[in-house]
């Protein structure tokens, strides 16, 4: 069961802002998402290696050969908020 | 200009100067005036001019969620309004190269989460069959393009069926290539264990002539298998004598649609006659399959819109300290749908519950490829139906997200294989929607499933049946 203070606690960990109203509703979506999730647990898992990724390369290397990337502008034009090329921010240290 | 032309045909006829690029667009462009104010497939539409003047140009769509450069890309989201690709990706630069250029970019569900194309920031696509139904997704207004010829071709993405199954409500052809197969450089993640690009297309011919130039090693994808280039054209013939097709029972359950079962059969005696063999296979972890993928596909995507968050792009909902401005730019920006697979991600992946649930979930995606393994020692290619339902009404399933995560019961489990699938054509149901049947074969396999598909289109028509609009 997802209760209210669950979500609270997960969507402030997603860092997305939650009103009181919207906690039941979600808690309730997610519980119902989850005990049917919870079918995974009739699975005997004994021994069985985690599967993460398909492919299951290790490292990948390539040449570390550094390029000029000539779409800056459009890549400043994007930021939310600009002064003198550089993304405004609110101020962090105090 | 006809409609059913394929790719090479349109080339052929630029080629030999029968008609002009130019002329080309401007049919297309006529289609798209005409038709998609009644489906919301494309929420772009890009004129003629520019980089394709000078080439034999053909128009494709683009989903929502692959870089084009210079153009607005949202994956149908608030959160990333006005924000423009800096870059192509490799995808659609090797397209360019070859001479194919968006014409529009396709509607989607926002961030690809979804089944249905409803919970795009674009509002719903609609399905051209009947425009009360929805096209499926999260590829569904590519999906819907093609089938109503807006473009001859588009790109989608497909991270549990979000190409196929789209692509069998339409009735055209979405092709899900090898976990590895096609570079992912320039696509917005979602699940990246999962994602792959791929081609919808009317036909198999054009399949396999794009999956020629899409597929390959590319340096900045690190996931992307350093194989050989293959010409996936050489299949196209339809020697399907000695196939062996498995038949996995569990995707044939009592309730399947009887519609959707009838027209399986027909195609399960196709093949028989062209000289298969169907043998009966289990793949008996398939019951998983869809609570595994809601844990690792939202995991994933919840790390992976870790990103969007206010400071480097997108929207931005400006507060006096940053934790603030994070979580009201992220409460603004993002739709419901997204919020519920983030939370859901968050919670598997939170302490406390990532052994009993992220973790779990991952052993049991190895049974689940285990069980292919095992198959593809027995059989050459797996068919089953790609949905349980043709296309469902719009707004049926959109405030029960379990009942809408359960239709996409039959893609999920390739994905989560890293395995190739395609859906295709194979009848209509008695409300006249297309009913879509999957091919499914074990890595890097999609020359076997283009023969497959090949053999079937050239002996069938369902492929060049175009849309009739109902509802509209």
């Amino acid at each position: 069961m997802i209760d209210d203070k669950v979500v609270q606690y997960i969507a402030n960990l997603a860092r997305i802002d939650i009103k009181e109203e919207e906690l039941s509703f979600f808690g309730g979506q997610l519980s119902k998402i989850i005990s049917y999730i919870d079918k995974l647990k009739e699975v005997n898992v004994e021994g069985i290696d985690i599967l993460a990724e398909i492919s299951e390369s290790t490292n990948v290397f390539r040449e570390d050969n550094p390029s000029v990337f000539k779409e800056k502008e459009i890549i400043i034009a994007n930021f939310p908020a600009e002064e003198n090329n550089c993304i405004r921010v609110p101020k962090v240290i105090k | 200009m006809e409609v059913n032309l394929n790719i090479l045909e349109i080339k052929e006829k630029i080629a030999k100067k029968e008609i002009s690029s130019r002329e080309i667009f401007s049919f297309y462009s006529k289609r798209i005036e005409k038709f998609n104010p009644k489906l919301n497939a494309l929420i772009k539409v890009f004129s003629f001019s520019g980089e394709e003047k000078s080439l034999e140009a053909v128009p494709m769509a683009v989903k929502d969620n692959i870089c084009v450069k210079g153009k607005e890309i949202t994956c149908a989201s608030k959160i990333l309004k006005g924000h423009i690709s800096a870059y192509d990706a490799t995808v659609i630069k090797r397209l360019k190269e070859r001479g194919f250029f968006p014409l529009g970019v396709a509607n989607m569900d926002e961030f690809a989460f979804g089944s249905s194309c409803e919970t795009s920031c674009y509002g719903p696509a609609k399905n051209p069959w009947d425009t009360s139904k929805v096209p499926g997704g999260s590829s569904g207004g590519s999906a819907a393009a093609v089938a109503a010829r807006l473009v001859p071709f588009a790109l989608g993405s497909d991270t549990g069926g979000s190409i196929r199954q789209p692509a069998s409500f339409c009735g055209v052809v979405g092709f899900k290539p090898t976990y590895g197969r096609v570079s992912r450089f320039g696509l917005i993640a979602f699940g990246s264990s999962l994602d792959q690009i791929g081609p919808i297309t009317t036909n198999f011919v054009d399949a396999a002539y794009l999956l020629n130039i899409i597929c390959g090693f590319d340096e900045n994808d690190s996931t992307t298998a350093k194989k050989e280039a293959e010409d996936f054209t050489k299949y196209l013939n339809d020697d399907i004598k000695g196939l062996k097709v498995g038949i996995p029972q569990e995707y044939y359950p009592e309730q399947l649609n009887p519609q959707v079962k009838a027209a399986l059969e027909e195609v399960k005696a196709f093949l028989e006659k062209k000289g298969a063999k169907l043998i009966n296979i289990k793949l008996a972890h398939t019951q998983y399959a869809v609570p595994t993928y809601y844990i690792v596909a939202t995991a994933e995507a919840s790390s992976n819109l870790q990103r969007f968050d206010g400071i480097k792009y997108g929207l931005r909902i400006e507060e006096k300290d940053l934790t603030s401005l994070y979580k009201k730019t992220r409460r603004e920006g993002f739709g419901q749908e997204a919020k519920r697979r983030i939370f859901l991600g968050t919670y598997s992946l939170s302490s406390g519950y990532y052994d009993a649930y992220y973790l779990r979930a991952l052993k049991v995606r190895r049974l689940i490829k285990n069980d292919f393994d095992t198959a593809f020692k027995e059989v050459d290619v797996i068919l089953t139906p790609t949905s349980p339902t043709p296309a469902f009404n719009i707004g049926e399933k959109i405030d029960d997200p379990l009942s809408m995560y359960l239709s996409d019961i039959f893609t999920i489990s390739a994905n989560l294989a890293g395995v190739p699938a395609v859906s295709f054509p194979c009848g209509f149901s008695k409300g006249n929607l297309p009913i879509g049947a999957q091919l499914i074969g074990p890595h890097f396999s999609e020359g076997v499933l283009i023969r497959t598909g090949f053999a079937y289109q050239r002996n069938t028509t369902w492929h060049n049946i175009i849309p009739e609009f109902k509802g509209s």
